[in-house]
């Protein structure tokens, strides 16, 4: 299956992510995010992280999961390569997501753009059986 | 409140050579004011920014009209190239309305270097200000704020950078709100902001900010652009274009989720969530606008030091007697309360201005005082490539669009169209053979910004003199161009 496709914006990056259930969907937007600030495949894996973000909502559970790379770019020059593990569960009202990614210092990478947010703009989490869809636009 | 609804087709209603008008109707508070040619109107037909100012329009408590300006395009909510001046007491904010870069603007520098000099040395002056003034993404930094020296930057802006020996007291009195916002509370800006910001005082970020070497190609108002200290054409000026970096995302996206949490009956409402607002007079409105001040203020921090930097550059290759002087610095991305009259009403507004810039006209008390005779400086950045203007705000804009005109040229095509049209090398060799030099911190950044990415600016302008809403000073052209 293929993991993620972009589309035409004018002023942004959007793009659509697929996945067999809302867990890996999660990770196409995770790696079709980094697409857009680095040459993905080049990154190597010599440093994790773990991500935890808690919200009542999937929308904003996605929109808090994305800022965290764009967060860790900014602060600690952290780039993406690969997400080992993303589990969200979900508790009353509230989904928690727990990620384990695996990345590198940017240093090294040519920084094609960076993007400066996660948007709500057009964004769609659409799940059937076997097939996850999500859109997504990013401001840059 | 906004109720779902049906898209319908858009038929905006042709006024005059340069503006539309889309009527009121049940789901909108006002009608719609766009400035637009024929040219550009056919071009924000083919993207979603006219629902998006219908959207706009639906705003509790919003004004007049909401407005289009010649270079809108599709953003997320609001369009770019928008203003919407919004009853400060009984109706509402909305951080999209001001965009995730708080304070993005232009400032403008003017030198005593003639064009011919900056041809010679183009490559090194490039070199040097790149040098300098670091695109700063990852988490490479030139300056790190400690707490204290973050506190201070957020409260005083470009004040702070004074005081520190950056730059002079004359680039503060030449800049929007004196390079200090009021009523800014770095309280309300977030730790995970800070962080973000605290590497980035001084860089440029990357997408489309740059600091562009220009020469004056053009002067059409002799008398203006003699007090705004554009002499003669062949003089060398420089635009810098940029905003408050991570820290001013961050602070935008901070509130949309705090407002999206408190407010899900609003947000659940909206046609784009991008439109989440926060009431008037609730204390999430009354938060959201000091951290957006500290935001604003960061940014022209940012802007100033950028400047002070590239005055050491021209120093540095040109010699110590190069002189370089800020022009003014105008804000394109924020939301200012003032006081406006619509039908003889006169109330207090925010007024979003989201992709576009304050126009205001001769005499307004927020402008400095050598302006006071001019009405206040404008620059509207073409695309890599073209020409840049420099306007001069009116008393029209007032009545017309809330004392605000463009910001730039608006993009036309996406990044990916831009990226798959052309190749950075090829599109740098292009540019050369025109005399114009590209320092890049990434070729694809080059192509995304390329020149027919974007709309016409000589037009954008043009409909901007034709209203009368900022009428045209001077027209520079590219010798140079450092990109994040």
């Amino acid at each position: 299956m293929k993991k993620y496709e972009f589309l035409d914006h004018t002023a942004d990056a959007k793009f659509l992510a697929y996945g067999k259930d809302l867990e890996d969907a999660f990770k196409s937007c995770a790696l079709a995010t980094t697409v857009i600030m680095t040459d993905i495949d080049k990154v190597e894996k010599k440093i994790e992280k773990k991500i935890e973000v808690t919200s009542n909502k999937k929308r904003s559970l996605l929109y808090d999961f994305l800022e965290e790379l764009i967060f860790y770019l900014d602060t600690e020059g952290f780039l993406l390569a690969e997400v080992k593990e993303l589990q969200i569960k979900k508790n009353n009202e509230t989904y928690s997501l727990s990620a384990t990614i695996l990345g590198d210092s940017s240093d090294k990478y040519e920084i094609l753009t960076a993007i400066k947010a996660v948007t709500y703009s057009d964004m769609f989490i659409k799940e059937e059986p076997n097939l996850t869809t999500i859109q997504v636009v990013h401001d840059l | 409140m906004i109720s779902k609804m049906e898209k319908k087709k858009i038929n905006p209603k042709k006024i005059n050579e340069y503006s539309y008008i889309i009527e009121k109707d049940e789901s909108m508070n006002v009608p719609v004011k766009v400035f637009a040619s024929e040219k550009l109107m056919d071009k924000m037909m083919q993207d979603n920014c006219l629902q998006q100012g219908v959207n706009v329009a639906s705003l509790p408590g919003i004004k007049g009209h909401s407005i289009m300006m010649p270079d809108a395009h599709q953003g997320y909510g609001f369009s770019i190239g928008g203003v919407a001046a919004i009853d400060s007491e009984n109706g509402c904010i909305s951080p999209g309305g001001i965009g995730f870069d708080i304070n993005c603007g232009v400032r403008l520098l003017q030198t005593t270097i003639k064009k011919e000099q900056a041809y010679e040395k183009i490559k090194e002056l490039l070199d040097e200000l790149f040098r300098n003034i670091p695109p700063g993404v990852g988490a490479k930094a030139p300056l790190k704020l400690d707490d204290e020296q973050m506190q201070t930057v957020l409260e005083q802006g470009a004040k702070w950078c004074v005081d520190n020996n950056y730059g002079t007291k004359e680039d503060l009195e030449n800049c929007e709100e004196s390079g200090t916002m009021p009523n800014a509370d770095p309280s309300k800006i977030s730790q995970k902001a800070k962080s973000r910001g605290k590497g980035q005082l001084g860089t440029l970020g990357s997408g489309n900010h740059f600091i562009e070497v220009q020469y004056v190609s053009k002067i059409f108002d002799k008398n203006t652009a003699d007090i705004f200290g554009i002499k003669e054409e062949g003089q060398v000026v420089v635009l810098i274009h940029c905003g408050s970096r991570g820290l001013g995302h961050q602070t935008c996206s901070d509130f949309l989720r705090k407002m999206e949490e408190n407010y899900p009956e609003i947000m659940e409402s909206l046609p784009e969530k991008d439109l989440i607002y926060a009431p008037s007079n609730s204390e999430i409105a009354n938060d959201y606008f000091a951290a957006m001040c500290a935001a604003a203020n960061f940014a022209w921090a940012n802007r100033h030091m950028i400047g002070h930097h590239t005055r050491e550059s021209f120093r540095k290759i040109f010699g110590d007697s190069t002189e370089v002087h800020t022009v003014y610095d105008v804000a394109h991305n924020i939301a200012k309360k003032e006081e406006h009259t619509v039908n003889g009403e006169t109330f207090t507004a925010w007024v979003h201005r989201k992709g576009a810039t304050r126009a205001f006209g001769p005499g307004r008390p927020e402008i400095p005082e050598k302006y006071q005779k001019t009405g206040q400086p404008i620059f509207i950045p073409g695309s890599m490539g073209t020409s840049s203007y420099v306007l001069v705000g009116t008393e029209t804009s007032m009545k017309e669009s809330f004392g605000s005109t463009a910001h730039g040229a608006g993009r036309l095509l996406s990044r990916k169209q831009a990226n798959q049209t052309w190749r950075g090398e090829q599109l740098k060799a292009d540019l050369e053979k025109e005399q114009i030099y590209i320092k890049a911190a990434s070729w694809r950044g080059i192509t995304e910004e390329a020149p027919l990415a974007y709309k016409d600016v000589d037009e954008v302008v043009k409909v901007s003199d034709d209203a009368g809403i900022g009428k045209i000073v001077a027209q520079l052209k590219p010798i140079g161009v450092v990109k994040g």
